[in-house]
């Protein structure tokens, strides 16, 4: 049996030793696991972790794979710090590349310094909008949001595919489901650099992804907002003798959530797609959420955290080139990984001790 | 001819009950856990795997359902004993649970088995209509019926789910009582494995009889769907599974009969309808406290 | 950013060496695939023709393939990577990955880029396909004889070209061998989901039909005809062993032969994308005539219908043109006519309709 007991305050080193034993321990069992496969375990994990990020290019590449994940998580820390469970940020996404996919199709001839941030304004709306819908429902009808914004996530999978495949469709296709190309000044391009020249893929939606966490640790540390949502969520008896009211804090949080989503959306398809497609998130807002707990649910760690879960994508792709290793085995190193490091979180939270049966039962009902 | 499409009905909402039922037990006792796709593929590869190695489909059927609970058991280890959280490690369990089924799957590609046998009822199956649709099934989906109606004994009838549904309703005042939380939630967690894994091993034991990478299709996802659907009552599983069924399959035959109604909206319908009945049984205050667990998705450890 | 810079030139570096290299190694070869060879269908017959070219090239390849690759910016960043990693040509096996291979081509002229299925090409970027559709037309006329009910099933992915040219010519051939034959589709909008097809195939056969042909990826209808005693056509490669009594014949891809062809071209220096000033001649699409489709053993059928398939086959061997005016569609209309024919262009273009003898409304 394992018993816990919460810690009052969390050591520093501790904060920075868990996820560090998590990975270390992550390695050990992925060697264990290539090695039973078959694999030279040290070939193997070289190409998950070193190998990726052998060149600056890859590196680049790492931030651009990451790009989508540190704006969702950014935004997720706010709706999960204020126990509001988002997690249909997925859907929310879709919505809002579907709204900037609507500003750069149905205009296409707007200047660049009017599309883009009518196309930001119109991706963070769209996904804001599809964040409405649950925090709503919750705060007038009392439903569950977990499982409204779930729900609202097969929607939208299943509207953008519709509209793809049909009124949207471009007529030039020849029936396949892809839109028009947008218009270049709807495209995001490339960081290129004076005397240097592009870096990779790098995008500056990745600048934007970094000023986006940065923005959202900010305002989550040092804004009244920030406040009120840490006070709601870790004391919401507190927070109603201060007077916040949670309806508006859950509407706020989601807003912010789905908003942040919507702009993922947005910028993925500009950066990296130029069109829409049935397919243009491939489960990003499901991993996000997993960044975002991976982070401990702050904004710094999210960029931290969204590296890390990208780096073990693109380690898998290197694993398959370099060593033939089938993706399945990616999806069970990338399970254990992500295993360890939410259990390892445990011991940062929690006094960990681990004993027989019966004593631990005892002990736990002397806590209570 | 509309017998054999009511049949098609009956057949693609098996699995769908047996994992909504499973998952049903699991958030009635406080706990979500979304990584119910991943621990049906895990049932499906392992039955697909040991019913082609021993020749027997009963081991096949036992064999997914283990697998299914062995996955769970994962899920349940993190979340109840280090207090992990659900949504997070649901997710992952589905990662994970597809990764490994994948793995496990490699060497069972290309290869077919006998699926289960229609037992036909004797007499009774004879019956016009009611002999098809009644008495005319593998023993899985008999099973089904079954099930829901052991589990809405079990929860309505038997001091073991008043327990169960107390520590879904509220853990801080169940465990004062002296009821262990973390033990009862790891057996519900168990128990929605098992039956996970015996919805996976319908696919490819009795809807299509070979195996494939990721065969789910997203089925795990619409079990979750259907628990909320059926306002967590096992018997509105059953129904709703049914609804859920009937509207894929009807979405096949009206296409066959040349209807042109785009198949996305009414692939919707089944998820909109969600969300009514979620608000419906929500605002009705006295319903939704008598049906839906309060402490779903929180984190219990004693002495909080 | 110095040492970025300095990093960037190392790398480039790098990477002529490695091409220059090239020259004494094996060529390598890079392949990207959509799903996994474990599919038995679409990927599983890429994976085949994968090792036909190893077999036939032996130390002179190196082949890498990377499986599961999504349609979108990761199909890029991969195509990428085989790039960088000093892949001489590299064949990308699934229409969605046609604009991100487009892009990176732009990026890599040294590479040779195969795109399968698409109809963009740039001036190092090929496209190849295989005429499934003349398969079909033979599965047509076995399932006009075949058929008892004069219903036919027939279980379709996505409303693409490639979709209407397999349905219209099933239908063509399906109605010179049994005017009253009827065909039922269901469009499955999936290329790969056993379990829906295999819900398609159950109603299918609720409403009657008792031929079912297929231009989805997995076994499954074919298990469902098995089961029901009936019969049904296998798509992409051999899938008798899951269906011994229920199929006639299947379609069988064979990429072999083109990579095999590519890839030679690549050593001998005489590579070219074909691009000419007619638009479709760029497009390397074979079919029966060059084994880049193989019908499998006819089987489970009577001697006149095999002797009516085989016949069928020799004609489209010889060159026939299964879209030869006159072709009305399924309300009367000619949409070919007598006299002219669709090419390869109006095959994509002018293929959106239904050809007498299917049922129904055209989705969308």
């Amino acid at each position: 049996m394992i018993s816990l007991t919460p810690r009052k305050e969390i050591p520093l080193t501790l904060t920075l030793m868990t996820p560090l034993v998590a990975i270390a321990l992550t390695l050990v069992v992925g060697a264990a696991i290539f090695g039973i496969l078959g694999y030279d375990p040290l070939a193997a994990l070289y190409q998950f972790f070193i190998a990726p990020v052998s060149r600056p290019y890859q590196v680049a590449d790492l931030f651009v794979k990451a790009c989508p994940l540190i704006i969702i998580a950014s935004g997720l820390v706010f709706a999960y710090r204020a126990n509001v469970w988002n997690i249909g940020a997925e859907g929310q996404l879709i919505l809002g590349a579907m709204a900037a996919g609507f500003v750069a199709l149905t205009w296409p001839n707007l200047p660049g310094p009017v599309m883009m941030p009518a196309m930001i304004i119109a991706g963070m709306l769209g996904g804001l909008a599809w964040g409405m819908i649950p925090a709503l429902l919750k705060t007038r009808f009392n439903t569950n949001e977990i499982l409204v914004s779930l729900m609202l996530t097969y929607v939208a999978v299943l509207f953008i595919d519709w509209t793809v495949r049909g009124p949207w469709r471009d007529p030039m296709s020849f029936g396949f489901p892809l839109t028009p190309m947008y218009a270049d000044a709807a495209l995001i391009s490339r960081v290129e650099l004076p005397g240097i020249g592009r870096l990779g893929q790098l995008h500056w939606g990745v600048a934007g992804a970094l000023i986006f966490a940065l923005a959202a640790w900010f305002m989550l540390s040092r804004s009244i907002l920030g406040f009120q949502v840490k006070v709601m969520g870790d004391a919401p008896r507190a927070g109603r003798f201060a007077g916040f009211s949670p309806a508006m804090v859950t509407i706020m949080v989601m807003g912010i959530s789905g908003g942040a989503a919507g702009l993922a959306g947005m910028v993925e398809v500009s950066a990296n797609i130029g069109q829409l497609q049935p397919d243009i998130s491939f489960g990003y807002g499901f991993t996000a959420i997993i960044v975002a707990f991976l982070a401990r649910l702050n904004p710094l760690a999210v960029i931290i955290a969204g590296l890390v879960v990208a780096l073990a994508e693109l380690g898998g792709d290197s694993a398959q080139i370099a060593l033939a290793m089938p993706k399945v085995v990616t999806g069970v190193f990338k399970g254990i990984l992500l295993f360890m490091l939410l259990a390892g979180e445990t011991f940062n939270r929690y006094h960990v001790t681990f004993s027989l049966p019966h004593r631990a039962r005892m002990q736990g009902d002397s806590d209570a | 001819m509309l017998e054999d499409l009511i049949l098609t009905v009956l057949m693609t909402s098996v699995p769908l009950v047996y994992a909504a039922t499973g998952e049903l037990i699991v958030e009635r006792s406080g706990v979500l856990n979304l990584g119910v796709e991943g621990m049906m593929l895990m049932g499906a590869v392992s039955a697909f795997g040991i019913a082609m190695v021993s020749g027997s489909l009963v081991l096949g059927v036992i064999a997914g359902g283990l697998a299914g609970m062995l996955t769970a058991a994962l899920f349940g280890i993190l979340v109840l004993g280090f207090a992990t959280n659900q949504v997070a490690t649901g997710l992952a369990l589905t990662i994970f649970g597809a990764g490994l089924s994948g793995l496990l799957g490699a060497p069972l590609i290309g290869h077919a088995i006998e699926g289960l046998p229609v037992l036909r009822i004797p007499f009774l199956s004879e019956l016009p209509t009611v002999g098809k649709l009644v008495f005319s099934h593998d023993l899985m989906a008999y099973g089904a019926v079954i099930l829901v109606a052991a589990v809405a004994y079990f929860l309505k009838r038997t001091r073991a789910g008043l327990v169960l549904r107390a520590i879904g309703d509220n853990h801080d005042s169940a465990h004062a009582l002296g009821y262990s939380v973390l033990g009862v939630r790891f057996m519900a967690v168990l128990f929605g494995g098992l039956m996970a894994g015996f919805g996976g091993a319908y696919l490819p034991l009795m809807l299509t009889p070979h195996w494939a990478e990721g065969m789910t299709a997203g089925r795990g996802w619409i079990a979750l769907a259907l628990v909320v659907f059926a306002s967590w009552m096992p018997w509105r599983v059953l129904v709703g599974a049914l609804i859920f069924g009937g509207i894929t399959i009807m979405q096949l035959a009206g296409q066959a009969r040349g209807w042109t109604i785009p198949s996305q909206f009414l692939s919707m319908l089944p998820y909109l309808a969600t969300i009514v009945v979620l608000v419906l049984i929500s605002r009705n205050r006295e319903f939704s406290l008598a049906n839906s667990p309060a402490c779903l998705g929180r984190a219990f450890h004693a002495g909080k | 950013m110095k040492h970025l810079l300095k990093g960037i030139a190392v790398g480039l570096a790098a990477l002529a060496v490695s091409t220059g290299a090239a020259m004494a190694e094996p060529l390598k070869v890079g392949f990207l695939y959509l799903g996994t060879p474990g599919d038995h269908g679409w990927t599983y017959a890429h994976e085949l023709a994968r090792q036909k070219v190893e077999a036939h090239f032996g130390d002179k390849v190196e082949t890498t393939f990377v499986e599961n690759v999504p349609e979108g910016p990761d199909a890029a960043r991969v195509t990428r990577e085989l790039a960088n990693t000093g892949h001489d040509i590299i064949f990308g096996t699934s229409f969605g990955f046609m604009d991100p291979m487009l892009k990176v081509s732009k990026d890599f002229p040294e590479v040779k880029f195969e795109h399968i299925t698409g109809y963009k090409r740039s001036a190092n970027m090929a496209t190849g396909n295989i005429r499934f559709y003349e398969g079909r037309y033979v599965q047509g006329i076995v399932a006009g004889m075949m058929t008892k009910t004069n219903k036919i099933g027939y279980i379709a992915p996505f409303p693409i070209p490639e979709a209407y040219q397999g349905l219209n010519a099933f239908a063509i051939g399906m109605r010179e061998a049994n005017p009253d034959a009827e065909i039922m589709v269901i469009w499955a909008n999936t290329w790969e989901d056993p379990v829906k097809e295999a819900d398609a195939a159950k109603v299918l056969v609720a409403q009657g039909a008792d031929v079912m042909a297929q231009h989805t990826d997995t076994p499954a209808m074919l298990q469902i005809a098995e089961k029901a005693g009936l019969h049904g056509f296998g798509q992409a490669s051999d899938m008798k062993k899951f269906a011994p009594n229920a199929q006639l014949f299947s379609s069988v891809n064979d990429w072999s032969h083109y990579y095999i062809e590519k890839i030679q071209q690549v050593m001998d220096g005489t590579w070219s994308t074909g691009e000419g000033p007619d638009h479709w001649a760029g497009n390397t699409w074979k079919g029966m005539a060059d084994d880049y489709l193989v019908l499998s053993a006819f089987e489970n059928m009577p001697a006149d219908v095999k002797a009516a398939a085989e016949k069928a086959a020799a004609k489209i061997e010889g060159g026939y043109n299964i879209f030869t005016g006159p072709i009305k569609d399924n309300k009367g209309n000619v949409v070919v006519k007598a006299g002219e024919a669709l090419n390869d262009g109006t095959l994509w273009s002018d293929i959106f309709f239904y050809a007498e003898g299917i049922q129904g409304e055209m989705p969308g």
